[in-house]
């Protein structure tokens, strides 16, 4: 495969980066999908719309998230310089409402008066039920019964925010079963409805809209870096789920080509089994959700139930771009275990009194593997793209610590 | 191309009667059940066969279906076993046209070359690809079309007049209208609004419309057919093998029967 002159370029015209991505819907959403990249068109290149996003992100969101030198996590590793993009700070506790408040300025601007979206852990739909009670309009939120239950929080946060959430049974119970639900949704509901996908995935052109509304984290890094080291970072860190948070880090980068670029996937109980998420390394390309990308699945092309002890992670695809990256070469791919990730939350608690939620913490268990062999002027941006407030019942369960037995624990 | 369709819709034609395409899916519950089922459809009045090929995420598909691809993934149906089931049944009858209807994944994962070749040697006639819109042609219709299969596209409520020729383009056997916008087994479609749709497809194409989504019963496929060429029925059949399950989810004796006696009095509609 040859290098191109940019990395920066894709999709093409179909929504292709290299092979991967497109449109591989349904008739009935067609129309749709062409309806959005018409209007997706225009808006990105409306001074207007970009004013609305950017005060909203500044004021409602918390805009720019700081750059945040971790000073005793760099000292505790004993090598490169270890930089945190605290996204994790944003409204909401994650990245994710950067995309929501982009994709509900667009369903307004096309007139759409109701808003549908999946989720996983339930981060993307309280970032979703959020900008719905934010612009006053009816949200629909779809969640595997498995996830339902594993993430009441979240369940109860959409509820508060006034979303209504539709716990789907069908298949695993779980994220991709949510996104089937939620197209079947949108191709019973054409007329009224806007899908607000959560992560860099689907049919074109959301991947490459989403990575645009997340690109805001990337372009700020940046900018922020140059500010106080003066000159660009040696390497980049981020988890990878659908693999939006990492590919709003990377993509103002891709083409600095003297970056390191690092995505990092949750390798559940290890790859020698089914028990992990990491489509990338552990898979191979297929067609699900609108686009063809790296897939979980067996040899009959059944797709197979990601596991990750993150919810946020445990999708059996990944966002397209991220395969094209893969195949040329651009970014490494490589993988975190569940056991690993949790020492990296235990590690960050400790030194710098940050609770990572469990998907950047697996990016954090790399970052700890890889920057005591640099050396100390390497300078490193780990994306911090979610606290952990949601994931303290997990981790509590995985260290034996009884919740409902407090008492007792702190007594000993 | 298929000569087989086309055979079938001059020969309903010169009967003077419109067609009727009955729908399983393959494997569902077994595949010997299946098997059954699909060899005695011609008798039970079918005119066309839809056979469904199993996949875990039927985002088209409503709960009928759904649960019937997992009974089958759950009784152990791949891709390679579907064909076997076509040949078996090819065995025994030469002049139902049979297409296979179904999601990408399993058909790329198997080789889109290598599938066109094992699926026409088995005896397929035609291929319905719900997850591969004209913008999607060149990795399974325009191979298909070369290959000598029919590749049956869909058009919906929302295909525009702007995008029909696109939709008919690269189409042959017939087309399918998909008379709601939602998925299979949901509601029905109001008849004058389907009369207006085919209305509107014939004058972009003399190829027969079959009409599906949301029919049901001997009535509805009667009055469909006073409009259309043909009337598609799936997640109804499906439910009589979902309602002849034991606990376990293994076929109760006279599930067989009881599929074919309701198909049968389904394909009254078309009589």
């Amino acid at each position: 495969m040859s290098t191109p002159n940019s990395f920066k370029t894709g999709p093409d015209e179909r929504g292709l980066f290299g092979i991967f991505g497109g449109r591989f819907v349904a008739e009935t959403l067609m129309p749709l999908i062409l309806d959005l990249e018409r209007e997706w068109g225009a808006a990105k290149s409306d001074s207007a719309f970009w004013e609305e996003f950017n005060m909203l992100a500044r004021d409602y969101v918390g805009r720019p998230s700081p750059l945040y030198l971790a000073e005793r996590l760099t000292e505790e590793l004993g090598g490169a310089k270890i930089y945190f993009k605290r996204d994790e700070l944003n409204h909401t506790g994650a990245h994710k409402i950067n995309n929501c408040l982009g994709q509900i300025l667009l369903a307004r601007r096309m007139g759409k008066t109701r808003i549908i979206a999946e989720t996983g852990a339930g981060q993307h739909g309280v970032a979703t039920a959020t900008v719905c009670a934010l612009f006053g309009l009816p949200c629909t939120v779809y969640m595997g019964a498995t996830d339902v239950e594993r993430q009441a929080p979240n369940v109860f946060r959409m509820r508060l925010l006034g979303a209504e959430i539709i716990p789907v049974t069908s298949g695993s119970g779980t994220l991709k079963d949510a996104m089937n639900e939620a197209l079947r949704d949108w191709v019973t509901n054409v007329e009224d409805t806007f899908y607000i996908i959560g992560t860099a995935a689907g049919p074109h052109p959301y991947p490459a809209m989403v990575r645009d509304f997340q690109s805001v984290i990337g372009t700020e890094a940046k900018a922020q870096m140059m500010e106080r080291e003066g000159r660009l970072p040696d390497s980049l860190v981020a988890c990878i789920g659908g693999g939006s948070n990492a590919l709003g880090l990377f993509h103002p980068f891709l083409d600095d080509t003297d970056v390191r670029i690092i995505g990092v996937e949750a390798g559940g109980h290890g790859l020698e089994g089914d028990e992990h998420a990491a489509s990338l390394t552990g898979g191979k390309p297929g067609v699900l959700h609108g686009n063809r990308t790296y897939l979980l699945q067996d040899d009959d092309g059944q797709i197979i139930e990601g596991h990750s002890i993150s919810a946020g992670l445990d999708y059996p695809g990944i966002g397209p771009e991220h395969s094209w990256l893969r195949d040329i070469g651009r970014v490494e791919y490589v993988y975190a275990t569940d056991k690993e990730a949790l020492e990296a939350f235990q590690l960050c608690c400790r030194t710098e009194g940050i609770i990572p939620a469990l998907e950047p913490s697996h990016a954090l268990s790399h970052v700890a593997k890889i920057a005591p062999e640099l050396p100390k002027d390497h300078i490193m941006i780990m994306n911090m793209c979610g606290r952990g407030d949601k994931d303290i019942f997990t981790v509590a369960k995985h260290l034996g610590f009884d919740m409902a037995d407090v008492m007792g624990e702190t007594t000993q | 191309m298929s000569t087989r369709i086309d055979a079938k819709f001059a020969e309903l034609k010169a009967q003077g009667r419109p067609g009727f395409v009955s729908y399983i899916m393959s494997g569902d519950p077994n595949m010997d059940t299946s098997l059954e089922i699909l060899k005695g459809l011609p008798a039970a009045g079918a005119d066309i066969i839809e056979l469904g090929m199993c996949f875990t995420d039927p985002m088209a598909d409503g709960v009928a279906i759904q649960l019937a691809a997992q009974r089958a993934l759950k009784g152990g149906q791949t891709l390679p076993k579907t064909l076997e089931m076509v040949q078996e049944f090819r065995k025994e009858d030469r002049d139902t046209p049979l297409i296979l209807m179904g999601y990408y994944n399993p058909i790329y994962i198997y080789g889109v070359d290598r599938f066109l070749a094992a699926a026409k040697a088995a005896g397929v006639d035609g291929l319905i690809v719900v997850d591969l819109p004209p913008e999607e042609d060149d990795e399974l219709c325009i191979p298909a079309n070369e290959a000598g299969m029919n590749f049956i596209r869909l058009a919906t409520p929302t295909t525009d007049e702007a995008r029909l020729p696109a939709v008919l383009s690269n189409t042959s056997g017939f087309v399918y209208y998909v008379s709601i916008t939602g998925i299979t087994g949901a509601a029905s479609a109001t008849q004058s609004n389907v009369e207006a749709a085919v209305a509107r497809l014939k004058k972009f194409t003399d190829l027969p419309i079959a009409v599906g989504f949301g029919i049901n019963t001997p009535e509805q496929i009667r009055e469909i057919g006073t409009v259309a060429d043909a009337a598609v029925v799936g997640s109804a059949i499906v439910r009589q093998i979902e309602n002849n399950l034991d606990d376990d989810g293994n076929p109760k004796p006279g599930l067989v029967d009881a599929v074919l006696e309701f198909t049968k009095t389904l394909s009254q509609g078309v009589r």
